[in-house]
């Protein structure tokens, strides 16, 4: 047991009710921290900055009790974690970007947020004129007849920008280098001074198909921080529409992963049940993606009996449709061809990056933030954990299967125990500083939102951490060794978040 | 000759119409493919800088050797004006070579997709092509000529009875026309993911009247595969030279029945099935090439006993 990892006492129920607890650490300290992660003894949430320290948000997979140290900064830099922990090597990048501190001992300090585009540097701190568009440098490549395919970053279909360099020999990839950041909004600095409404709104806006899933997180960061009670009833539609966006986008990605392999039958099938969920949510919701109804103390709109049987008739026909489609899937040999054994993640190397969501699952790694640091209202629901532990473009089809059955039957339970009573209770400025975690289980994995806030309850800092943090890097690592075609039918099954990700 | 090129975009639109039906979306209308080539040719022709005149040079000669080709086949007669030109091995050499100089023209601009296209479509015809000819030479063997217009002609008489070799010609002929069209499993004419791509690859730097030249030529060569198909392993309905009128109207209809008929067999085939993984589609062909090659075997072996 290291000394790191008793430091780490905050238990789930703690920070979810409350203020987060800081452990300001020395320089030292912070170090035996990055050793320790280096080590598999504690796992990386996140790390951050603001512009007096940097941040560091961890987990102990055994007692499951989480932590955030601080350490001050002196000099414009802080002791670099990635030269021990390869994951936080681009969170690092990005806050050397944002704030202009410099990770010291950093193996990798080329930009990564920052193309050069922005007019300034450092927006977030000591804010300079840029000098431009600079050349970004991709990594050396040595060697005898190696041929670089560059893919992006604007694709052909409707997608996401993101740059993906391919270093091939003959038809078998050697190095995949991803170059992200196109979509950077700038939300760190729009957070800054807004009030929790709109913070609110913000987050929502971070990745559009996980809005439910960021609104509660920042919900649950500002209303932890205020110490606010949210009603009850407000709780269980949080849950039941995070369900119903896990449920839309898994269905998605299933019929999505098999159209990359050319069977378009999967996806035709698949659409039309992902349809019918956008449907019933905007039948039940008003908004089919269900966009900024969860807002910091409640939700912002009811759930009314129309909209309750809209949802039972959803449940019941997807139960009638999907059984087929899996069976569909298992039964075409030339699919799973395909599929199986096709760009496998090492459950060593989910375990290292901390990999959340199907990735992880599907690697072995036994981790879902709703179960393990539980909030409510999945402490008093009754569902399972998938795991499989092949860790290849079918696990995580089968994870997101089994998935999507939970989902189906958490939905279920939801609409029978859905209590009544009000749905919103202002959350009310305390006239001091002070911050809050929160951390919802996204369908891509584990989202976390830290939010601190100023004495008139305004936001002075928010930082969002998308799962795809942690899984982009993985992708580099899976394709390797795997042909180039099957490299769309990889990153499918990954399906990273670009806009999440460059914030 | 002129029949064929009218045809081919038709055969394209109902495998694209069938296929979207299937699965569950309504496809569009059977003429769409006319459209697109109308729309193509009226377009201005975006060239690389470093293009050279092998680029522009490249889809006229791909179009005039498929057409020439196509129109060697006999569709719904054997009294063909070409006729005595109409040799299979002919035929096989035509696509041959515009199969070479679209692989150059893929190449020529250095894109990385490009070179990747090229690469792979070679390395699928070295398998395919002489599955080809080992088809094409077990059906001279039997028909003792390697004339089409003969052989057709000579299939379609009642002489010939179930034969073994014919029925490994037709599979590994069927196998072949898969690969050459680029058709799932070997490629998906549908995707947008240029990693993936096969054909797509090579003509990914086309636009305007030089893309509308090798989409025609491409939807010819699936109408030429198709008619071989159809006029070597099901003649029926083929009207000799000496027929009349009503002969030629008859062989029309039947000709036209067979082009949907396997217009919809293709869209089924692939509907139901994924595509293979580019290193696999060696094995797939090679299965063309084997079966081709023990139904010549097996006509030499039977004809010495």
């Amino acid at each position: 047991m290291s000394e790191i990892a008793q430091e780490l006492t905050v238990t789930a129920a703690a920070f979810r009710s409350g203020a987060m607890p800081v452990t300001k650490v020395t320089r030292k300290l912070w170090q035996q921290a990055a050793g320790d992660l280096s080590r598999g003894l504690i796992t990386l949430l996140s790390l951050w900055a603001d512009h007096k320290a940097v941040y560091m948000a961890l987990l102990n997979e055994d007692t499951k009790h989480i932590g955030v140290l601080r350490l001050d900064i002196r000099r414009d830099d802080f002791p670099s974690v990635s030269q021990f922990h390869a994951p936080a090597g681009r969170l690092e990048r990005a806050i050397s970007d944002l704030f202009g501190i410099r990770p010291d001992g950093a193996d990798d300090t080329r930009p990564w947020l920052d193309h050069g585009r922005w007019q300034i540097s450092h927006p977030l701190g000591a804010t300079e004129p840029a000098e431009g568009p600079v050349v970004y440098e991709f990594l050396p490549i040595e060697g005898e007849s190696l041929h670089q395919v560059a893919v992006g970053p604007v694709h052909a279909g409707i997608i996401e920008p993101g740059h993906f360099r391919i270093t091939v020999q003959g038809e078998t990839v050697v190095r995949l280098e991803v170059r992200l950041g196109y979509t950077h909004k700038g939300t760190d600095s729009l957070m800054v001074g807004a009030a929790p409404e709109r913070g609110a709104m913000l987050a929502a806006r971070t990745s559009g198909d996980s809005t439910v899933a960021y609104g509660w997180a920042f919900a649950q960061a500002v209303e932890a921080a205020l110490g606010t009670e949210v009603p009850e009833r407000a709780i269980w539609l949080r849950a039941l529409m995070a369900e119903l966006e896990r449920l839309a986008n898994h269905l998605g990605d299933i019929g999505g992963i098999c159209n990359d392999a050319a069977f378009g039958m999967m996806l035709a099938q698949c659409s039309v049940l992902r349809e019918r969920v956008l449907r019933a949510s905007m039948q039940s919701f008003g908004h089919r993606l269900m966009r900024d109804i969860i807002i910091p103390g409640g939700v912002a709109r009811d759930l009314d009996d129309e909209g309750h049987r809209a949802l039972l008739a959803l449940v019941a026909s997807i139960r009638a449709a999907f059984p087929s489609i899996v069976a569909l899937y298992d039964r075409t040999a030339s699919l799973l061809d395909r599929t199986v054994s096709t760009g496998v993640l090492k459950p060593a190397l989910a375990r290292r990056f901390g990999a959340g969501g199907y990735v992880g699952r599907a690697s072995g790694r036994d981790f879902d933030s709703r179960r393990d640091i539980p909030y409510a209202p999945y402490d008093r629901l009754t569902f399972e954990v998938p795991k499989r532990d092949e860790g290849d473009v079918d696990a995580r089809i089968w994870i997101r299967i089994r998935e999507v059955e939970q989902s189906l039957s958490i939905i279920m339970q939801i609409l029978h125990q859905l209590p009544g009573g009000p749905i919103h209770t202002p959350a009310v400025p305390v006239g001091q500083p002070r911050q809050g975690l929160g951390l919802v289980e996204g369908f891509r994995g584990d989202i976390l939102i830290w939010v601190a806030l100023d004495a008139k309850g305004r936001v002075a800092r928010c930082h969002m951490r998308d799962p795809s943090w942690f899984q982009w890097p993985l992708l580099e690592a899976v394709i390797e060794g795997n042909i180039i075609a099957d490299f769309p039918l990889c990153n499918k099954s990954f399906n990273c978040s670009y806009s999440g990700h460059d914030l | 000759m002129v029949l064929v090129v009218a045809l081919a975009p038709l055969l394209v639109g109902i495998v694209r119409k069938v296929k979207s039906r299937l699965t569950r979306r309504q496809g569009a209308p059977l003429i769409q493919p006319y459209r697109d080539i109308l729309r193509l040719m009226r377009k201005e022709v975006v060239l690389a800088e470093n293009a050279s005149w092998l680029f522009r040079v490249v889809p006229y000669m791909v179009f005039a050797a498929t057409w020439v080709a196509a129109a060697l086949i006999p569709t719904f007669a054997t009294g063909l004006q070409f006729s005595w030109t109409a040799d299979l091995i002919a035929i096989v050499a035509l696509l041959g070579s515009a199969r070479f100089f679209l692989a150059l023209a893929g190449m020529d601009v250095g894109t990385s997709f490009g070179g990747i296209g090229s690469s792979r479509e070679m390395m699928i015809a070295s398998m395919a092509e002489p599955a080809m000819m080992l088809t094409v030479f077990s059906l001279a063997l039997v028909a003792g000529s390697t004339q089409l217009s003969t052989v057709a002609d000579y299939l379609a008489s009642p002489e010939v009875g179930l034969r073994v070799s014919l029925g490994m010609g037709l599979v590994a002929l069927v196998v072949v026309a898969l690969a050459e069209n680029a058709r799932i499993p070997v490629d998906n004419p549908g995707t947008h993911l240029e990693v993936t791509m096969v054909h797509e690859a090579m003509v990914l730097e086309y636009s305007g009247r030089h893309l509308a030249m090798i989409e025609l030529a491409s939807a010819l060569k699936l109408l030429l595969y198709v008619s071989l198909i159809g006029c070597v392993f099901f003649p029926w309905g083929i009207a000799g030279s000496d027929d009349g009128i009503a002969g030629y109207l008859r062989g029309a209809v039947l000709y036209l029945s067979k082009l949907v008929i396997a217009g919809v067999l293709l869209a089924v085939f692939e509907t139901s099935t994924a595509k293979m993984r580019v290193f696999r589609v060696p094995d797939f062909v090679g299965i063309a090439l084997m079966l081709a090659l023990l139904g010549t075997l097996l006509l030499f072996v039977s004809r010495s006993l």
